[in-house]
């Protein structure tokens, strides 16, 4: 026991040094858990974005591709699919339910989503959730919006209030629909999800702020007002993509196969958890990569600490000649040294652990915006401790190497104090 | 010559660093009296070291006996001579003493943390280790007021009798000095050793006390030149 207070006296002594050696590797350890939070909890993020659809259904490009614009709402899509084809697949025998989704307009940064009622109905979360109201109702006019958790959150936003719609998806908009101004009817729950970053509207409302328009701008001269439009006929031509949910799950390869094979358009259905999976598997490498740097960094910290140890050694010598001399054993003077290891990774790991928290709450919000993932801020799980055990462990085997020097050289010098 | 009044008895040491090389020592004999006070002169390079290293069982002869108040150092293991060290002998070196991380007080009462006895010694005449300390120290005329202080702010002389005080402390029965005083002037020289004698003295703690420095050698019981009993020629 008083070795050990010894060592601790000892390193106090070394406070710059020590605290040094003890930020390096603090950073790395925040570095190796920041890396296998993310990679966890992305996963888990993305499987609980969706789900009790069961399949996807848009214009002809990858899985991945729609999954990301249609779920996730990151990225454009390439086309859109006609309304014909969506009432099609909606009248197949097999479809329970369908949802369509139309895509590419935003406010304030968050993506614009028309719908229909059943959107509130069908779409559904983390393993089974539905959308719930926290304020409001459903929109029930042509320019009434729902907006998600995030949006009323971050735009102090309340029912009643009206919101100005921005063509594109830029976060930054130069055109827009200013003329035909949205009324908040409803405010969803907070679901951790890109939900909670969408602005909701009907189908008839995406139609009737773009009537007039003409490839992607508005047609000079054929300026038709809020009232107006509400009287011409706001059925929609085209959306970007639609949920269907099937009576049973076994038939959605013949689905899938009805559509991707469907004639008169090139449109692809995905299966969200395949997608899912595809989406995940184009990132392992990635996540690998990361993950042996971040083990790479932990290393290097830790040689960092043994050559501190090393360099530290020759001074010290001195030091275990008096110890050995007031009666110190040889293993005194190696647990000295390996206690010292240990108190360094120990207090580097919970400084890592504090680190990592305060970088999570600062990353969050840029990672939901940027990333659409949802990261929720956790206690160190298992797999956290044994990663954190790994560190300390390695850092301990480590502190044996200058620990069994000294040891040597205390066995060696004896009490001759080596200048 | 009875056993009981030798501290120190040597019969037979051959010692050498390394195997094949050339003995640093090879001491037919050398007895040294409980409450002696010898004083070991010899040139440099001439084993004086080596040899209080051997006393003091942190390396053991390749052949011969060392006995320490009547324990043969061989016949005890590596711990039991550590903790044997920590009982009954105190140190003091010639420069380095002390932990620099450690305040006076801390270092002076080093020896209490690896031995019990020397703890007991203390607390069996009714003192805490402090006031111990704080007896210790004034005795080797520094105030008590340096008992926080850090080592590395006091002079070389002061570090020098914070070693003595901390070689002294519990009582141990014999204390060893490998030049405690080289790294002094000549005026601190005679002030440091008369207080460590008179504190000897005191304890009736028997002193080898190692040096080059023959003008200390009156003051001593007795004086030895290594060369005259070590066979081994350096
Ligand atoms: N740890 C060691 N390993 C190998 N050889 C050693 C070691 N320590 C001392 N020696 C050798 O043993 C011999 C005696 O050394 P020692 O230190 O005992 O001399 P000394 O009389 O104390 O000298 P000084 O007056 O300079 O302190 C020297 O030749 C030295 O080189
Ligand atoms: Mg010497």
């Amino acid at each position: 026991m008083h070795i050990l207070t010894l060592a601790i006296k000892s390193m106090l002594n070394r406070k710059f040094t020590i605290a040094l050696t003890i930020f390096s590797i603090a950073l790395s350890i925040m570095l190796l858990l920041g890396v296998e939070r993310l990679r966890n909890d992305a996963r888990e993020s993305f499987a609980n974005t969706i789900s009790g659809t069961d399949l996807i259904v848009g214009a002809r490009s990858g899985p991945v591709q729609l999954l990301l614009y249609s779920v996730f709402r990151i990225g454009n899509p390439t086309n859109n699919i006609s309304w014909k084809s969506y009432e099609e697949i909606k009248d197949q025998r097999l479809v329970a339910w369908t949802v369509p989704l139309s895509l590419g307009d935003s406010h304030h940064g968050f993506r614009v989503l028309g719908t229909n009622l059943d959107y509130f109905r069908h779409y559904h979360y983390g393993g089974g959730l539905a959308l719930e109201f926290a304020k409001g109702a459903p929109f029930a006019d042509v320019y009434d919006a729902v907006i998600g958790a995030d949006v009323a959150k971050e735009l102090n936003y309340n029912l009643g209030q009206e919101v100005v719609l921005a063509h594109g998806t830029g976060e930054v908009s130069f055109v827009r629909h200013d003329d035909k101004p949205f009324r908040i009817v409803g405010i969803l729950s907070k679901t951790g999800t890109p939900v909670d970053r969408t602005v909701h509207v009907s189908l008839e409302g995406i139609e009737a702020i773009h009537t007039g328009w003409e490839n992607g701008a508005p047609r000079p001269g054929a300026h038709i007002d809020a009232e107006q439009a509400r009287q011409i006929n706001l059925q929609p031509k085209t959306i970007t993509a639609a949920l269907v949910g099937l009576k049973s799950r076994l038939a959605a390869f013949r689905v899938q196969r009805f559509i991707n094979e469907y004639p008169k358009e090139p449109l692809l259905a995905a299966l969200p958890g395949v997608a899912l999976q595809e989406l995940w598997d184009t990132m392992a490498i990635a996540q690998q990569v990361l993950l042996a740097i971040s083990v790479l960094v932990v290393l290097v910290g830790i040689s960092g600490m043994m050559t501190a140890m090393l360099t530290s050694l020759n001074e010290r010598r001195r030091e275990m000649a008096v110890l050995r001399s007031v009666g110190a054993r040889p293993w005194h003077i190696f647990i000295l040294f390996v206690g010292e290891a240990g108190a360094v990774m120990s207090i580097a790991s919970a400084v890592g652990v504090a680190a990592l928290y305060v970088t999570q709450l600062i990353a969050r919000p840029i990672i939901q915006t940027q990333l659409g993932l949802f990261l929720p801020i956790h206690s160190p799980s298992t797999h956290e401790f044994m990663l954190i055990a790994a560190a300390v462990g390695a850092g301990l085997l480590v502190g044996l190497i200058p620990a069994y020097r000294a040891y040597r050289y205390s066995l060696s010098d004896g009490m001759t104090i080596r200048l | 010559m009875s056993i009981e009044t030798d501290a120190i008895k040597i019969q037979n040491l051959s010692f050498h660093w390394r195997m094949g090389d050339a003995a640093v020592l090879d001491l037919p004999e050398l007895h040294i009296k409980r409450g002696e006070r010898v004083f070991i002169k010899g040139a440099s390079g001439s084993g004086k070291s080596t040899l209080l290293s051997l006393i003091g069982g942190v390396l053991l002869p390749q052949s011969g006996t060392v006995s320490v108040l009547d324990q043969r150092l061989n016949e005890l293991s590596s711990a039991k001579r550590d903790s044997f060290r920590a009982e009954h002998i105190g140190f003091i070196f010639q420069m380095f003493n002390l932990i620099p991380y450690l305040p006076v007080i801390d270092n002076v009462l080093l020896p209490c943390r690896f031995s019990q006895r020397r703890k007991h010694n203390i607390e069996k005449r009714g003192f805490t280790l402090k006031d111990e300390a704080v007896r210790l120290l004034e005795h080797l005329d520094l105030s008590t007021e340096m008992l926080q202080r850090s080592v590395t702010e006091l002079s070389v002389g002061q570090q020098q009798r914070v070693a003595a005080a901390r070689a002294l402390i519990g009582g141990p029965e014999l204390v060893i000095a490998d030049e405690p005083t080289s790294a002094l002037d000549a005026d601190r020289r005679s002030g440091f050793l008369q207080l460590l004698l008179k504190e000897c003295f005191e304890q009736d703690t028997t002193l080898v006390f190692v040096s080059h420095d023959s003008a200390l050698e009156p003051q001593f019981d007795r004086g030895i030149q290594l060369a005259d009993i070590n066979r081994a020629i350096n």
